[in-house]
């Protein structure tokens, strides 16, 4: 019998807050948006592999890339479809805003439940919040086993996948029958990159709103003739939610405070680089028995 | 009912030390509220833990104890400890932010709709008017954490929903035992009730777990490096000072995403919590991320090239330099000054 898997990666388009430069704060104190690039979570891309992998070694599977977000997150399915995913669905409603982990599971957990995958693959977290929660979220909303911390997909047999786990002092191979949502590490396999062939053929594809806005433009036009260049997207309606579980209703935790950071300042000595100065603090580091 | 629930780990029999210092904030937290302290205990060979627990404050004891519990399963586990809650209703419910926690907490709030808040570097006690309806309430849990990669600090509250439920980093909250030892008193669950033979589908073919072999929250000399040592060439001076003066070698999350040295080193909100009695961060600006996990060291000593680092602003002492320059000086100053 061929095996065939219809696999879903979860996908989150995040601001890159690993190369926060000074111009990330404005003046105010708030954090600067526009001036932090937006990327294709790096644990994510990780997950995306592990879901080409298995396609590469049963033919005829199918990667869709699911992600949440605004329209411009159009741009980490595109980049999925150009390192070989299959299409995606952007879920993309005013309505879903303010959602914070919960609410988020429960929309993605809506959309699975309508894409009917045999298993979802996902990063472990993201690098905006680092929570490690949507995942193993979506699982428990779908009633699915959950492998968290994934390095590395071992095998997959008469309905069963056997997965190693990278864990902080140690490693776990476990055992679980699909569906499942598995959550891969960042010490698994990189993403292998874009390829050039796929993004000549994937660069139209386009989401509807993204059509709409450029109306008469090659993309638009290749976009509505050819169905593999149409990235769906699905608004709150088209998910069957219940709407008291989605946005800022829907989410148990609410923000009280956000406050900027403030250091205490310390009374602090500036010591220049000199033999002496350094010679200088040593010395008293030695004394007052600190070191040595 | 309405008590606050600590979900404590245990490896081999032992208890984690983060759940003992879940244990001491809870206990501190428990007082505060009036309320009972709880600790749940799920696993196999464990019926031995709860004088130890007592010690740290815990008034009850739950334990779910059979070989299917052991080793940890997300599945049993989730069910066991949302049948608990379902049934004590407790009002707040803190796990540690391991992999255990981190893989139980999520799957445990999704299943009671209830909202938790990871790796928390705070929790407090305190009051809340929401400003849209003008509803009060009185004794949330705040729980607060770094945010956005740590440029600003998040008070989080779930003023509805129960139970309350956050996760700690190991390290980030003291562990002490209690001023008075709690009563301890062991309530068996009777766990076989509150799980399903599908809850035992993922089964655990292989485990090697180790005892952590690089230790750096007990080191009382810390050499940090960040991504400003350049290289993870250049990152080896840290060793080097590391070996000279006696200590251990962290570093910024920044040097470990760029590959300069292993996860296990990594100090800050998402890596360990460290209070040495001296700390040397060599090349790391100081995003709040990282200074969340070191900035009640003793003393702190910043080498930088930038004199406007953040870092500087907690630090005893700035030296405005070249790592690569006064890492050596450093050395051979010690050297000779040491005999």
């Amino acid at each position: 019998m061929k095996e065939i898997f219809k696999i879903v990666v979860l996908a989150k388009q995040v601001p890159d807050t690993r190369n926060v430069g000074k111009d990330a704060m404005t003046p105010e104190g708030t954090v600067n948006r526009a001036a932090l690039p937006a990327i294709f979570n790096p644990e994510d891309l990780n997950a995306l592999e592990a879901a080409l992998r298995i396609k590469d070694t049963f033919p005829g599977s199918t990667v869709t890339v699911l992600s949440m977000g605004p329209h411009r997150a159009a741009e980490v399915i595109r980049d999925a479809m150009f390192r070989g995913a299959d299409g995606g669905v952007l879920l993309t409603d005013r309505k879903f805003a303010g959602a914070d982990t919960l609410a988020t599971s429960y929309a993605l957990s809506c959309a699975a439940k309508k894409l009917a995958p045999d298993m979802i693959i996902a990063g472990r977290q993201a690098i905006d919040g680092d929570t490690a929660q949507v995942g193993a979220q979506v699982a428990e909303k779908l009633g699915w086993p959950q492998v968290t911390y994934a390095e590395e997909i071992l095998g997959l047999e008469g309905g069963k996948m056997t997965i190693k786990r990278r864990l902080e002092n140690g490693i776990e191979v476990v055992e679980s029958p699909l569906p499942v949502v598995v959550t891969v590490n960042g010490s698994a396999a990189d993403c292998r990159p874009q390829n050039a062939r796929r993004i000549m053929k994937y660069k139209h594809a386009l989401i509807p709103t993204e059509a709409a806005a450029c109306p008469g433009t090659l993309s638009a036009e290749l976009s509505a003739k050819h169905d593999y260049l149409q990235i769906v997207e699905w608004g709150a309606d088209a998910v069957d939610p219940d709407p008291s579980q989605l946005g800022l209703e829907g989410s148990p935790t609410k923000v009280k405070k956000i406050e900027n950071v403030v250091f205490q300042i310390k009374e602090s000595k500036c010591l220049s680089c000199s033999d002496d100065e350094i010679n200088t603090l040593i010395t008293e580091l030695i004394e007052t028995h600190t070191i040595g | 009912m309405n008590n606050l629930f600590v979900y404590i780990e245990t490896e081999g029999g032992k208890v984690a030390d983060v759940s003992l210092e879940l244990l001491t904030k809870g206990r501190e937290l428990a007082t505060e509220l009036g309320v009972k302290l709880e600790a749940v205990v799920i696993g196999d060979g464990i019926a031995g833990v709860a004088p130890e627990l007592a010690k740290y404050g815990a008034d009850t004891v739950w334990i779910a104890e059979g070989a299917e519990l052991s080793p940890y399963r997300t599945l049993p586990h989730a069910a066991i400890l949302c049948g608990l809650i379902d049934a004590e209703k407790p009002q707040i419910c803190l796990m540690g932010a391991t992999p255990v926690g981190r893989d139980l907490g999520p799957r445990v709030s999704s299943a009671m709709h209830s909202g938790l808040t990871a790796d928390c570097t705070s929790l407090v006690i305190g009051d809340h008017k929401d400003a849209k309806s003008g509803k009060e309430y009185g004794q949330l849990l705040y729980q607060i954490r770094p945010a956005f990669g740590g440029n600003i600090i998040a008070t989080i509250i779930n003023p509805d929903c129960r139970p309350q439920m956050a996760t700690v980093r190991e390290g980030v909250m003291k562990k002490e035992y209690a001023a008075v030892t709690g009563a301890g008193e062991v309530k068996k669950v009777d766990w076989q009730k509150m799980t399903r033979a599908e809850d035992f589908v993922v089964k655990i073919i292989e485990r090697h777990i180790e005892e952590r072999k690089i230790n750096i929250k007990n080191a009382p000399i810390i050499i940090a490096g960040g991504y400003g040592m350049g290289s993870k060439e250049n990152f080896k001076l840290c060793f080097d000072l590391a070996e000279t003066l006696g200590g251990e070698v962290g570093a910024s999350r920044a040097a470990v995403d760029a590959g300069f040295c292993e996860h296990a080193r990594q100090i800050g909100q998402t890596g360990v919590t460290v209070r040495p009695k001296l700390y040397i961060a060599c090349g790391i600006s100081g995003q709040i991320q990282h200074t969340a996990g070191m900035e009640d060291s003793a003393m702190i000593i910043a080498i930088t090239d930038d004199p406007e680092a953040p870092i500087n602003k907690i630090a005893d002492y700035t030296i405005v330099g070249d790592v690569n320059e006064v890492i050596p000086r450093m050395i051979k100053s010690y050297k000779q000054n040491s005999k």
